[in-house]
């Protein structure tokens, strides 16, 4: 990621599908694992860990949702509810049955996964704005269908109050501690996707987004591999919803309304259809720059204005402000920040020589 | 790479230093920092837009008169948009600025946090937001709703109901509600109470987002011919509520409204107060300008010669502001005399919020006792009804049918 690769020549297949694709790459995620494992947890203030932890929550779902939609080419606007899925059954789970977290996390993503599978099932005769509405459809009945069946919500409330995660008696209650275990996962979904995609089910996945008809002719099962794609990606979003039960101590539907959907979807177009760092870039951008911006007009405004006025002017600038850069970056580059970023890296490539 | 590592160091350090920095600067200064969370952006933008300047302008009368027993307030706030993530950052963000309290906004919001506050060991305050069963104060030790929940506006949207009607045996009450779970939680009490005094209630589900409500307007007048109805509903939903049943000809002053349809805001965009002539209203937080507390705000804004903003005019979400206001500080006084003048901690300024009792702002907070194991304070409500354009108080400061909602709330903490 942050490094000249002048000199290297690949030969074989293999080199190229590699998952480090430079020798020097391993010293990368080594200085990488070093930051984000020992110096950061060790130095800053538990407030930007949770900042932190909240994007690694926000980085399993954005990779699950780029898989559909980056990588297979179908929509889904209804992951919010995937998320929901995967939160109560978890949460039922774990208050009912007393399972550890160890558990419910994959039966969280189980469950998704296969109520994806039922989402997406018009997948498989219609796409494009058609499948768009079809997982809207989705979003909205497993939204009802939470609020109205007490055996899954619990109760008039529609939330389930969950005991924190313990790993050998060791119990999570600490931004700091739940930064390792949201860090785990996190980590966890990357390499997991950039595996798949260089897999056999990922080629077939992106050559199913490129053209389908095509796709189908030279052997791929489109039916057996869209299904798939809905249920990996709903899988990560369940995984996704567990994680924000955890970490909110609480399963609640309204926490996984439409606008979640949409924020997430937000996110990988942001970052970059079709790419792990772009899904990382994009989940990090959605959530941490309101925060950025926020500070910024803090630390700027209260030289000018009172508390009172400051407070009315910053949630409307940045809103503003938020937006207009949303629409900057796409402008600069339609495809997203890891497109950018790529640019960037090409150009020092042969810098200062550029010819 | 030697130069990204530097960099990631040098970052993280500099972050550290400027953490622990604030934090000191906090300490050594007489000023005490609030925190608040807000929608001024989001779904329910047109109550927060309101109620915060609410806040924000008590506090600011506070500090212009010289703070809470010398010490200034900070306010911090932040927008969460209604959205859950942003109100979990808020939190730590208050945490890391020492606050002794927060506003929290949102009912999600308020469950997601409900555990970190507990853990955090920091109050939070919820009125109009969260879950009833939140009043229990020995179940949720750091949760305050200071103000009449669903089910003490249910208990109370029924007594004034009895008081209507004289008497409720026999007779028929609708109650058209939000399907949402904020909704859905006065069902409970509105069922007891339909056993125990003897009256038929039908529920009447409205989706999401609630602007459509035809049919079941229609049900309500055409079909059912309730005797009253009660509605529980938010947003744009209790406009529509209101035009549609005036609209099928039903008469407005047998309908009694919970706290988020009850805004002037609602009325107005019914197609304002002429129309909507009778319609009653539950109310947490005395409504009109006609307090010393608003007089002394808007004094304020004079003495700075600016004009006071326009949003005192819309008094019931803005009164709701002063209120929340209003109960910090009283709960950070507490604290600080208790201390001997101090600076607390959020644990000595829990104790005070649990000892407020006795302050009314002259008539617009409700005499509330907020005690270790009741954080609602009581539950209690006024009722103010449209009449002659204008919103008048019908009903002073009431608890309807307290010995149920207690019972609920006991039967709720120990089914979990």
């Amino acid at each position: 990621m942050f490094h000249r690769e002048s000199g290297v020549f690949k030969t074989t297949y293999t080199a190229d599908m590699a998952l480090y694709p430079l020798p020097i790459a391993k010293w990368t995620v080594a200085v990488l694992a070093l930051i984000f494992v020992v110096i950061l947890p060790l130095s800053v203030h538990e407030y930007y860990l949770a900042i932190l932890n909240l994007i690694f929550i926000a980085i399993v779902g954005a990779l699950g949702l780029n898989i559909l939609v980056g990588y297979t080419g179908q929509i889904s606007i209804g992951h919010g509810a995937f998320m929901s899925v995967g939160a109560y059954t978890a949460a039922n789970l774990a208050v009912r049955l007393g399972l550890p977290f160890w558990l419910t996390l994959p039966a969280g993503g189980l469950m998704a996964a296969l109520i994806g599978v039922v989402v997406g099932m018009p997948s498989l005769r219609i796409k494009g704005l058609y499948l768009a509405i079809a997982t809207l459809a989705g979003q909205l009945i497993i939204e009802w269908t939470i609020n109205h069946v007490p055996a899954i919500s619990g109760g008039a409330q529609a939330s389930i109050e969950v005991p924190r995660p313990d790993l050998f008696g060791f119990v999570l209650n600490t931004q700091g501690r739940l930064y390792y275990f949201l860090l785990f996962f996190a980590v966890l979904a990357i390499v997991a996707t950039l595996n798949l995609i260089r897999s056999r089910i990922g080629r077939a996945f992106i050559a199913v987004r490129d053209q389908d008809i095509a796709a189908e002719i030279i052997g791929i099962n489109i039916y057996r591999y869209k299904l798939l794609a809905f249920a990996i990606s709903s899988f990560y979003a369940g995984v996704c919803g567990v994680l924000y039960t955890y970490y909110f101590g609480i399963a609640n539907y309204e926490q996984f309304q439409l606008i979640v959907s949409i924020d997430y979807l937000a996110m990988i177009i942001i970052g970059g259809l079709g790419s792990v760092l772009g899904s990382i870039l994009g989940a990090i951008f959605v959530t941490l720059l309101p925060i950025v911006l926020r500070i910024l007009l803090e630390n700027v405004g209260s030289l000018i204005f009172s508390a009172g006025e400051l407070a009315n002017i910053i949630s409307g600038t940045r809103l503003a402000v938020f937006g207009g850069l949303i629409i900057f970056f796409l402008i600069v580059e339609p495809e997203g920040l890891n497109r950018l970023w790529r640019n960037i890296r090409s150009y020092f490539r042969v810098w200062p020589f550029s010819y | 790479m030697m130069r990204f590592l530097k960099s990631g160091l040098g970052v993280s350090a500099a972050a550290a230093v400027l953490a622990f920095g604030a934090g000191e600067a906090f300490a050594q200064a007489k000023e005490v920092v609030f925190g608040f969370q807000c929608d001024r952006t989001g779904p329910t933008a047109t109550v927060g837009t309101v109620l915060c300047p609410g806040y924000q302008d008590y506090i600011a009368l506070i500090n212009s008169k010289g703070g809470v027993e010398g010490y200034k307030i900070k306010v911090l706030e932040v927008d969460n948009e209604y959205k859950v993530p942003p109100a979990i950052e808020a939190h730590e963000r208050f945490k890391k600025e020492g606050a002794v309290l927060e506003g929290l906004y949102g009912t999600p919001q308020t469950a997601a946090l409900n555990k970190k506050l507990e853990e955090d060991k920091i109050l939070g305050t919820s009125p109009g937001f969260g879950t009833a069963s939140a009043a229990d104060g020995k179940r949720y030790p750091y949760t305050f709703p200071i103000a009449a929940s669903y089910w003490s506006q249910a208990g109370a949207a029924m007594a004034f109901v009895k008081e209507k009607l004289g008497d409720l045996k026999g007779k028929k009450i609708a109650y058209i509600f939000y399907d949402n779970p904020a909704g859905k939680e006065p069902l409970p009490i509105l069922e007891d109470l339909a056993k125990s005094e003897g009256f038929e209630l039908r529920t009447f589900a409205v989706p999401a987002p609630g602007v459509e409500m035809g049919a079941q307007v229609l049900d309500i007048t055409g079909r059912y011919k309730p005797d009253f109805v009660v509605a529980h509903l938010f947003g744009r939903a209790p406009s529509v509520s209101i035009k549609e049943l005036k609209g099928k000809g039903y008469p407005l002053s047998k309908v009694v409204a919970f706290v988020w349809g009850s805004a002037e805001a609602d009325i107005i965009a019914a197609g304002g107060m002429a129309l909507a002539e009778g319609y009653n209203t539950i109310q947490f937080a005395g409504v009109g300008k006609d307090f010393p507390v608003l007089k002394e705000i808007a004094a304020m804004y004079k003495a700075q010669g600016k004009e006071p903003p326009k949003e005192m005019d819309s008094t019931v979400y803005y009164n709701r502001g002063v209120l929340n206001a209003a109960v910090h500080v009283e709960a950070l006084r507490n604290a600080i005399k208790a201390k001997g003048g101090a600076m607390p901690t959020s644990e000595d300024v829990k104790k005070g919020m649990e000892s407020i009792k006795g302050v009314t702002l002259g008539g617009l907070m409700p005499p509330l006792e907020i005690t270790p194991t009741d954080h609602e304070g009581g539950g209690w409500c006024q009722i103010w009804t449209v009449k002659g354009g204008k919103l008048v108080m019908v009903k002073d400061w009431f608890q309807g049918f307290r010995p149920v909602i207690t019972k609920q709330i006991a039967a709720d903490a120990s089914k979990s």
